[in-house]
């Protein structure tokens, strides 16, 4: 009667072992991921005997992946950002008026003469002499439009043109600012990515959230304040034409003007050409360097058509200003000596070395597209963690031993397999969440808890049917095949509604509580799992060894 | 000899005095609602809002002081209270200070938080922040937002599931069920002012599940007796039920208890809002799949064939048997 498939026993042992050689590596914390580091290091081509040394601590032919542990317990900073998507359209516009400005021009016989005027930053208002020639000039303005591809259809331009009396509005088209939000955000992500990278930390998180927020978690770094620093720096460079310099910061700017104060000289302001001349976009490389002088400045060289447009403006403005501006703040404000033809210049200003090459660092690794507002900031002590850790530790052990010794005491045998089930749930949980390479936080330390408590349900359920098939004195093998069967719907259905509400909290949570969905979700998984299959095999084997007459459950 | 929680064969009757029960769950639910609405809930920062700062020192702490040296920074309501846990050593000295979100920001200002902790440095000179955490008013509110779908879904999905598992009147009664147990834990989050965060939430949705893994054991038990004690009464069936089950259901509690207990023992002041929250669900959650889940359920009536005039032989569940 209660017979099970040899293949069935082989894998559901199998399942077991892979299990708990996947767990394995975490019973080594420190050690596994000093190897893993040690490792990665040397695929770097970081190569030393003390890095070979680190990395043979632990085996290559064990797992090695290990529970991330989230940051709540090892520490580090979380910063949820909000990409200020609109920035771009206001450069986007300030780059597309001199085009605007030069295809008008040439109708000047239709149009008359034109004007820009003031206007909201993500629009451009242009005003002709002559409206009976607006028609034509829509065209025009209409004409410098390009296609976009949109996912609702087909024929959206990235701008739209309308008049209002004798004014033309441009703007961008709704299409054009999703899909410019969307390259903002992932623009954003990808700097940041590559500035987190620069600095070289642990295992950071970085992710898209929404439309239009990112996610940064970095563990190990000792504040979301020094996180800032190295992220929160638009680090936009631009090269702008100078109008005048002044001191007065209120200093009207003509329209397609503005007024950027000056770094370093207190009280000096300058009014700039809106339109950047060339952008830190077209930069390909940024060095730490010295001028001529002996101070510390920066190298940069253009991409071709970077050196084309900046050898072209300075052929045509030998003696005149022009303005190296860095995040809306003048660094310097040079006068061209001469035609500079090979795309390659040098910032000077008044820099420590630090500075110098942390410009050069945010340079290299591009600016960011759009201003960060951080809406949210966390900084978790190391300590905290630690303290965190140690305490989940000692609870989750309390809690294991308190639970095992109440199973063996209410259920005597039977108990003690249900005990060996749930040591084994416990190590195939981490299996799996090694595996996936899931992140353990401080609720999730209470999720494994309360499974350790709720994996015995299956099997008080499985054995106190037992206990009452038992009663209607049918023979054991039939009691306990019975037991199995009537107990596995209740099992069936209380565990799939827990799991219900596990995938619907990690869907809606972040963070923390998405940390204890999955060990909740997991959990219940593999207490199935070991309950159905892991104490019925370990029953079936001891009862076709012992063959007793009764049993008492 | 066998621990037994439970005598091997009971027979409680749990409806002799069901108004009274049903009485009892209302008037709990009341006071939680009128607790809810008059003093509301201690949010923390999640849903609120602000900053925390938690902080650490080897002298004792001075609240007073540390009150003395924010006040001039004038951030509106600040609390500063002092932890204990039996779980510090010797020379730790613990302090969470909120100080409530700026009217003028929608983001955060470090330069807040950058004044705060100077001000401490000048009261505490030794003391560490372990901790510091900020969150906007605009993320806070929209936590808040989902915080409540993800309460409304996860028991309208269980409501679903448990209709298509069982009958209507089966789902309405786990699901009354459910919602009590939410509105009692909300409640004596209120009546104590325990800090409600988003783990809170977590613990929240647990409690449905657990509530819901009971009652649904307890349901199984009452469609699988349905089918054998055919021309029982209902109420009988339902005690019968519940009877069988009660030994399980002890059990799974007393062990999901002992666990949570360790932890909220021995698993440090972070976490035990958390786990308070869970174990008061799970006791809330073991009455009530017994006398609000059933009591409804004994209350709306389960639909049986058998009491069909025509009905002799062939049934619907006349072939269904285990």
């Amino acid at each position: 009667m209660l017979q099970i498939d040899t293949w069935k026993r082989v894998l559901i042992w199998a399942v077991c072992v892979i299990g708990l050689l996947m767990a394995l590596p975490n019973a080594f914390y420190t050690r596994v991921e000093q190897s893993n580091d040690a490792k990665a290091a040397i695929e770097l081509g970081v190569d030393t005997p003390e890095m070979q040394a680190e990395a043979g601590q632990w085996p290559n032919w064990l797992p090695s992946s290990l529970v991330n542990l989230g940051l709540d317990l090892r520490g580090g900073a979380h910063l949820l950002a909000e990409v200020q998507v609109g920035d771009v359209y206001e450069s986007r516009m300030d780059a597309m008026w001199p085009e605007i400005r030069d295809a008008l021009r040439d109708e000047r016989g239709t149009v008359g003469t034109i004007r820009r005027q003031d206007s909201a930053p993500d629009e451009i208002r242009v005003r002709i002499s002559q409206p009976e020639g607006m028609s034509r000039a829509l065209e025009v303005v209409r004409g410098l439009a390009r296609q976009v591809q949109t996912l609702t259809g087909v024929g959206a331009t990235d701008i739209e043109a309308r008049a209002e009396g004798d004014t033309i509005i441009v703007r961008l088209s709704e299409a054009e600012q999703l899909a410019s939000d969307d390259r903002t955000v992932r623009q954003s992500l990808e700097i940041i990515r590559r500035r987190i990278d620069e600095v070289g930390t642990r295992e950071p998180t970085i992710q898209r959230q929404g439309t239009d927020r990112i996610l940064i978690q970095v563990p190990g770094i000792g504040s979301a304040g020094e996180l800032k620093e190295i992220i929160g720096t638009t680090a936009q460079l631009t090269f702008n034409p100078v109008v005048s310099r002044g001191t007065n910061p209120d200093a009207v700017a003509g329209v397609g003007e503005k007024v950027v104060p000056s770094i370093d000289e207190d009280g000096v302001y300058y009014t700039l050409d809106a339109a950047p001349v060339v952008t830190g976009e077209e930069l390909v490389d940024a060095q730490p360097a010295f001028d001529q002088n002996g101070r510390p400045a920066v190298n940069f060289r253009f991409n071709t058509s970077g050196a084309r447009k900046f050898g072209d403006y300075t052929l045509e403005n030998i003696g005149a200003p022009f303005a190296i501006v860095l995040d809306d703040e003048v660094i310097s404000a040079p006068v061209i000596q001469s035609h500079i033809p090979g795309g390659s210049g040098i910032i000077t200003g008044n820099f420590t070395v630090e500075e110098s090459t942390n410009l050069a660092v945010l340079l290299r690794a591009g600016a960011l597209p759009a201003g960060l507002e951080f809406l949210e900031e966390r900084t978790i002590g190391p300590e905290l963690g630690q303290d965190s850790i140690d305490a989940g530790k000692v609870a989750t052990i309390v809690a294991f031993v308190a639970v095992l010794f109440f199973m063996a005491l209410s259920y005597g045998l039977f108990g003690v397999f249900a005990n060996i089930a749930l040591i084994l749930n416990v190590g195939l949980l981490f299996g799996l969440l090694s595996m996936i390479g899931a992140t353990l936080t401080l609720p999730g330390i209470a999720g494994i808890v309360l499974t350790v408590g709720m994996a015995v349900d299956a099997n008080v359920l499985i054995f106190e049917r037992i206990r009452e098939e038992l009663k209607s004195a049918k023979g054991p093998a039939r009691a306990i095949e019975l037991g199995y069967e009537k107990a596995l719907s209740a099992i069936l259905d209380a565990n799939v509604t827990t799991f219900i509400t596990a995938v619907i909290l990690f869907a809606m949570g972040s963070g923390p509580v998405r940390g204890f969905a999955i060990t909740l979700g997991l959990g219940i998984l593999t207490s199935v799992f070991t309950a159905i299959f892991v104490t019925r095999l370990m029953i079936v084997m001891w009862f076709e060894r012992r063959r007793p007459k009764t049993i008492e459950v | 000899m066998r621990l037994k929680l439970v005598p091997q064969n009971t027979s409680f009757d749990f409806f002799s005095r069901w108004k009274i029960w049903l009485g009892i769950s209302g008037l709990m639910m009341v006071v939680a609602f009128t607790s809810f609405m008059l003093q509301g809930l201690n949010f923390g920062i999640d849903f609120r809002g602000g900053t925390t700062i938690r902080t650490q020192s080897a002298q004792e702490i001075d609240v007073g002081a540390y009150r003395d040296a924010i006040a001039p920074l004038e951030l509106g309501d600040v609390t500063i209270t002092e932890i204990f846990d039996p779980t510090f050593g010797e020379d730790e000295n613990v302090a969470m200070i909120r100080i409530q979100a700026q009217a003028d920001a929608e983001a955060v200002s470090a330069a807040t938080v950058t004044a705060v902790e100077a001000a401490l440095k000048g009261a505490a000179p030794d003391i560490v922040f372990v901790s510091v955490e900020s969150v906007g008013p605009k993320v806070s509110g929209e936590l808040i937002q989902t915080a409540v779908i993800a309460v409304v879904l996860a028991i309208g999905a269980v409501l679903v599931y448990i209709w298509l598992r069982f009958e209507w009147q089966f789902a309405l009664g786990a699901v009354a069920a459910l919602v009590h147990d939410v509105i009692l834990t909300i409640g004596i989050f209120s009546e104590l002012q325990i800090r409600f965060d988003l783990a809170i939430i977590a613990a929240l949705l647990t409690i449905v599940g657990y509530s819901l893994n009971d009652t649904v054991v307890v349901f199984d038990r009452v469609r699988e007796n349905l089918r054998k004690y055919k021309k029982k009464e209902l109420k009988e069936v339902l005690n019968i039920s519940i009877n069988e089950t009660l030994s399980r259901t002890v059990m799974t509690s007393v062990t999901t208890l002992l666990a949570l207990i360790s932890l909220y023992v021995l698993g440090g002041d972070v976490i035990r809002g958390f786990v308070f929250a869970m174990i008061w669900g799970v006791i809330v959650g073991t009455y009530s799949s017994v006398f609000v889940a059933s009591t409804i359920l004994l209350w709306l009536g389960v639909k049986r064939d058998w009491s069909k005039p025509s009905n002799t032989a062939g049934n619907q569940f006349a072939n269904v048997d285990a």
